[in-house]
């Protein structure tokens, strides 16, 4: 347990250590301001669901650029070796490094906050679905943080890594808007791994099982992934 | 047996159809400073990398401080310090950073971590970098971090790849030194091509090459064979055959400078490597000490591999086998350049061997 939280630090103070964290949370913000406050006032409406629209979208592109290097730039340096060899599990390590990613991505959620006292000073907002829309989010975040350090411990290189990521990711955004294009059969299946569709019941303040079912079980199959295949070093 | 810190028993790991390493057996006692002889490529890094449980051998398996690398890796790992090849650091963080991070992990918090990264830094004489970022330092100054992160847990055991390999001179000497100074209460393993590096520095050298062991002994010994003539004797062991009598008869010939029992290859055979101590050929001598002494002769040899010699043939043997053709797509383009660059000195090496073998012979 010690080790994991060592190992997780580690990993988010990196971001800190050098511009990464700096680059990508202004670029967030900048982004999500634009596209959020530019048709707010249109709408007339006290609410932030759209707020949480583009910031799931935002997702799909940051989160594979800041779990790329997780495990594939320990692997070209080398520095995975000496992190290994230390007395950690395999778990621990691929554990750590998941949490050291979430920890970035609560910054960057919590440097939103201020967007929704804004709206809230503005009117009448319903908390409720802020809440779920949050808690939404956030089983995105882990979902797609998965998915990126799945990707990025099959190579050493990072640029692999990262479009690897962000091609599973933007199938799991497109998918249910080519759902007219598909057979009417599949329809459920596809419909059901549709990540926006998971997202819009829970900016709409509905948070059932299903939903967060669907996210935690992507988070626990590619982290799952991502630990056989730091083990699989041990055989090959 | 028990006093032995490492313990590799026929340690065998394939990649697919090559054969990296061959049923490589050792063992490494307390205090001792092993090095690690061999090619690039021959199977140093691998065996070090089982040590240190970062990969898993394909065949038998190895002990170190007498915790098994399959049944309790989490105490081999606790056992040893381990500075991979390269000296891969984490090169964003205060070398400070760095060292409380390894603390950590470790299991070594407050005023115990504190006193101990004092002591590895000390150690190392990293005070005047302790405030900088990895990245900015020497590659002199990063092999000290990387020797002070393995020494935090003051761990019974070191294993060092290639710690001199792209240091200057000077900063190679500084290293060598410190190696010399843990090494006198450690057990300490070190690989490197580098002959004059072995010789300096350890107790004791295991040459490897293509993945099998072909030679253990001390550097003195190296050096012996190296200069002079030797002669190997097969004995049949019996009652006239007796390891200690035939041991002293072979001692008594005239022009017999030393006698050694080797480790035997077959049942009932004795081997002894003989020294002369002028370079006149004394097979004659031998023989007639067999037949005064009524022991059976089986085999008699006379040996002028010079260390020199033996390491260029492994070298140049080396340079022809493709390394590792099995790797995973994305490295194959990086290691197939890399072993091109690996043939390429090898050649180099073994021309300039070869040039100098010419010189010697010549004057």
């Amino acid at each position: 347990m010690n080790n994991l939280t060592t190992i997780a630090g580690r990993q988010f103070r990196s971001y800190f250590n050098g511009p990464i964290a700096y680059i990508v949370i202004c670029v967030f913000l900048l982004v999500l301001g634009f596209l959020f406050w530019q048709t707010f006032f249109l709408q007339e409406r006290a609410t932030a669901r759209e707020m949480f629209n583009y910031f799931s979208l935002i997702n799909y592109f940051t989160l594979p650029a800041v779990t790329m290097g997780l495990l594939a730039e320990e692997k070209r340096t080398g520095t995975i070796e000496l992190l290994i060899t230390m007395p950690v599990s395999d778990a621990q390590v691929i554990l750590g490094k998941f949490l050291g990613v979430l920890g970035l991505y609560l910054v960057m959620m919590l440097l939103t906050l201020p967007y929704v006292f804004s709206i809230a000073s503005l009117g009448d907002l319903d908390w409720g679905p802020v809440f779920s829309g949050y808690f939404g989010l956030l089983l995105q975040g882990m979902a797609l943080i998965g998915i990126g350090l799945m990707c990025s411990s099959f190579t050493d290189n990072q640029l692999i890594a990262f479009f690897a990521a962000l091609a599973i990711s933007i199938f799991f955004f497109l998918v249910d808007k080519f759902l007219p294009l598909m057979p009417r059969e599949l329809h459920g299946i596809l419909g059901f791994v549709s990540m926006d569709l998971h997202l819009d019941l829970l900016r709409r303040g509905v948070i059932a099982v299903r939903d967060a079912l669907f996210f935690l079980s992507v988070t626990a199959l590619t982290v799952l992934v991502a630990f056989r295949a730091l083990e699989s070093r041990r055989w090959s | 047996m028990s006093n032995a810190m490492i313990e590799a028993r026929d340690l065998s790991k394939s990649y697919g159809p090559v054969h990296a390493l061959k049923d490589v057996s050792f063992e490494v006692s307390r205090g001792e400073v092993l090095g690690f002889l061999g090619p690039n490529g021959a199977g140093k890094t691998t065996t070090m990398k089982i040590l240190t449980c970062f990969i898993a051998p394909s065949g038998g398996t190895a002990k170190i401080n007498g915790a098994d690398v399959f049944d309790d890796p989490m105490g081999v790992r606790r056992s040893i310090g381990y500075l991979p090849e390269s000296t891969p650091l984490y090169t964003e963080m205060l070398v400070l950073e760095y060292l409380q991070f390894v603390a950590k992990m470790r299991g070594y918090t407050g005023t115990d971590a504190r006193k101990r990264i004092k002591k590895a830094v000390e150690q190392t004489s990293l005070e005047d970098v302790i405030a900088k970022e990895i990245r900015a330092l020497s590659k002199g100054y990063r092999q000290r971090v990387g020797l002070a992160q393995a020494l935090v847990h003051e761990p019974p055991v070191l294993i060092l790849d290639e710690p001199m390999s792209g240091l200057d001179p000077n900063q190679a000497a500084e290293i060598r030194e410190l190696i010399k100074e843990i090494g006198r209460e450690r057990t300490v393993i070190l690989s490197t091509h580098d002959l004059g590096e072995v010789q300096v520095t350890c107790d004791r050298v295991l040459i490897i090459s293509k993945g099998t062991l072909v030679a253990d002994d001390t550097p003195e010994e190296l050096r012996e064979r190296s200069g002079k003539a030797s002669y190997r004797l097969v004995v049949a062991e019996d009652a006239q055959g007796d390891e200690a009598r035939v041991r002293d008869l072979l001692g008594k010939v005239k022009g017999v400078d030393r006698v050694r029992a080797r480790a035997t290859e077959a049942k009932g055979e004795l081997i002894f490597a003989v020294t002369p101590s002028g370079s006149s050929d004394i097979r004659r001598d031998l023989f007639q000490a067999a037949v005064d002494g009524k022991f059976a002769l089986l085999g008699l040899e006379k040996k002028a591999e010079g260390l020199d010699a033996i390491f260029r043939d492994l070298t140049t043997g080396d340079a022809g086998v493709p390394s590792k053709p099995t790797k995973t797509k994305a490295a194959a383009s990086a290691e197939d350049k890399k072993a091109e660059a690996r043939a390429k000195k090898a050649a180099r090496d073994a021309a300039k061997a070869e040039a100098d073998e010419d010189e010697e012979k010549d004057s």
